[in-house]
């Protein structure tokens, strides 16, 4: 298998072209001249045009937007705080770590129907920004802490310790050796935790009010009313666009950060050698 | 320091436990409750007498072949993740060299991209006049009316769906897995076919079976793929549940069945035992 990875990399190879074919041909089609969603007549930029005159659009992209902002914010607060309280054994860390994973094994359309009977028949909570914040805080803790977890796990100890015995107070040393430590991940966690809101439909769709509709729920609607129309295409289009620009961004971050701390790594070595 | 460590860490965890206390165990409570209420109660208040009625109607042979194509759907999508997951994820962790990071996020563009973009595109292709059946076509495989609507487009879309979360698990398995055994189970005489089973399989088994589950589960809950790329004619256990909240009004039998489907979660879960966990 390590000698001849060329059969192997050519079936990788497919197995990525199975993955963008059809984003490729969706951005395609969305710079389509007709109708069709299925043969190119012709270029233009007609329907990104009527994209941006709809309200209901931008009305929902607004929503979409503060409501995935304001869940990432929430969520990755608690998050890393609860990723910390995971770091070392404690009695009771058996049952925690089993509520923490709970939201990554809850089918969407279950949390969905019970947020909805709780949110309408319990707590009296409106269906809207409030409902549909109470889910995605629920559905993206689990992510924030798995990824922030790792990081807090595979840290080293000894550095904080070594900041406390030169003396640095517990706020200090938190301040200035692990916060920078775990920064990149719960920066990851962050955008995880956008990403899941800003893209969930099957448990939004339960929990949207009247004039409250985010912008995947909103497209679902049309597109199971209308069939898919160019519009929609030319939306989907720019939502794979940004995603796909939050995650290179991150990437690149993540790698300049790397080197970044690759020479600042180098540098306590070189003191510790002294 | 004097503070006992178990209490500064439940200090820490207590606001996500609040959180998902109020938000994600009561509601569930909320839905066992529901599904043994009786038809149209109005209030939650109001739920009495206790009734399993709506179990049995759940489990009436009505709906059995609901079930069994929600299994059927979602264990073809699993085993269709595996094949094709699996050289991504060996490919990536073996020979990725310095592209590794690039792979990986390559592979999770799709997936955090619109996840109903990605159906969307696949609608358009599948289309009687979407571009897979004009290019079968030419070699005569074409069907009339195209491909949507089959159970094949289900599986095709939800395998698109969540392949990566089969390709994650996977390839953090790949990248424990000591590539040396396979020399040594070379040295010692084995084919390439008995070592895959014998040696490779066994050690990433833990990611095999952490990406299993993480496809299995959302795709048997998942109703958006097909409904869209199977029609109405093709629902599945998630959409029954979708149209007993939405349309039909029923709620006692759609907790019934969203009860089901959380105890196949769990059936799940105790069979996957803790092998997967600490790939997760």
């Amino acid at each position: 298998m390590t000698r001849r990875p060329w059969v192997l990399g050519g079936v990788a190879g497919l197995v990525f072209l199975f993955l963008y074919a059809p984003i490729a041909w969706l951005a395609l089609v969305s710079f389509n001249d007709s109708r069709s969603l299925s043969r190119i007549t012709g270029l233009s930029t007609r329907w990104y045009a009527r994209l941006f005159e709809d309200d209901r659009v931008l009305q929902a992209l607004g929503l979409s937007l503060r409501l995935a902002l304001t869940s990432a914010l929430v969520s990755t607060a608690i998050g890393t705080l609860a990723a910390f309280g995971l770091r070392r054994a404690f009695p009771g860390r058996g049952p925690w770590t089993v509520l923490l994973s709970l939201p990554l094994v809850v089918p969407e359309v279950v949390l969905g129907v019970a947020l909805l009977g709780f949110c309408v028949k319990l707590a009296g909570i409106p269906l809207g920004f409030g409902a549909l914040l109470a889910a995605h805080v629920a559905f993206s803790l689990s992510f924030v802490v798995v990824v922030v977890r790792s990081r807090v796990a595979g840290m080293d100890a000894r550095l904080e310790e070594a900041a406390a015995d030169l003396g640095a107070s517990p706020l200090v040393a938190f301040r200035t050796v692990t916060w920078p430590l775990v920064a990149p991940a719960v920066a990851a966690g962050a955008a995880f935790a956008f990403l899941l809101s800003f893209d969930d439909v099957v448990t939004s769709s339960y929990l949207t009010g009247v004039g409250s509709t985010t912008l995947p729920v909103f497209v679902y609607a049309q597109a199971s009313k209308r069939g898919v129309s160019p519009e929609i295409v030319a939306l989907s289009t720019l939502l794979v666009a940004v995603s796909a620009l939050l995650l290179v961004a991150g990437v690149l971050a993540a790698a300049w950060r790397a080197r970044r701390t690759g020479t600042a790594s180098t540098f306590v070595e070189a003191g510790r050698d002294r | 320091m004097a503070r006992p460590r178990w209490l500064v860490a439940t200090g820490l965890l207590a606001p996500t436990g609040l959180w998902l206390g109020l938000f994600l165990i009561a509601p569930l409570a909320l839905v066992v409750q529901f599904s043994f209420a009786t038809r149209d109660t109005g209030v939650a208040r109001a739920v009495l007498p206790w009734t399993a009625q709506a179990y049995a109607t759940a489990l009436d042979p009505a709906f059995l072949p609901i079930f069994g194509r929600t299994l059927a759907y979602a264990g073809a999508t699993t085993v269709l993740c595996l094949l094709l997951g699996f050289p991504l994820a060996w490919f990536t962790a073996r020979h990725g060299g310095r592209y590794r990071t690039a792979l990986l996020a390559a592979v999770l563009v799709p997936f955090w991209s619109s996840y109903l973009a990605r159906i969307y595109a696949w609608k358009a292709l599948l289309d009687g006049e979407g571009l897979v059946n004009t290019l079968l076509g030419y070699v005569g495989l074409d069907r009339e009316g195209g491909f949507l609507l089959t159970h094949a487009a289900v599986v095709l879309g939800l395998t698109y769906g969540f392949l990566p979360f089969m390709v994650l698990p996977l390839y953090v398995a790949c990248e424990r897995f000591d590539h040396r055994l396979v020399e040594a189970s070379h040295d010692l005489g084995h084919g390439r076919a008995s070592t895959f089973l014998r040696v490779v399989l066994p050690g990433v088994a833990p990611g095999v079976l952490a990406g299993s589950l993480l496809v299995l589960v959302p795709s048997a809950g998942d109703f958006v793929t097909p409904r869209l790329l199977g029609g109405v004619e093709q629902s599945t256990f998630g959409s029954v549940i979708d149209d007993q909240f939405r349309g039909g009004n029923n709620w006692p039998l759609g907790s019934a069945m969203a009860v089901l489907l959380l105890v196949l979660v769990v059936v799940v879960l105790v069979l996957r035992g803790r092998r997967g966990e600490d790939v997760l």
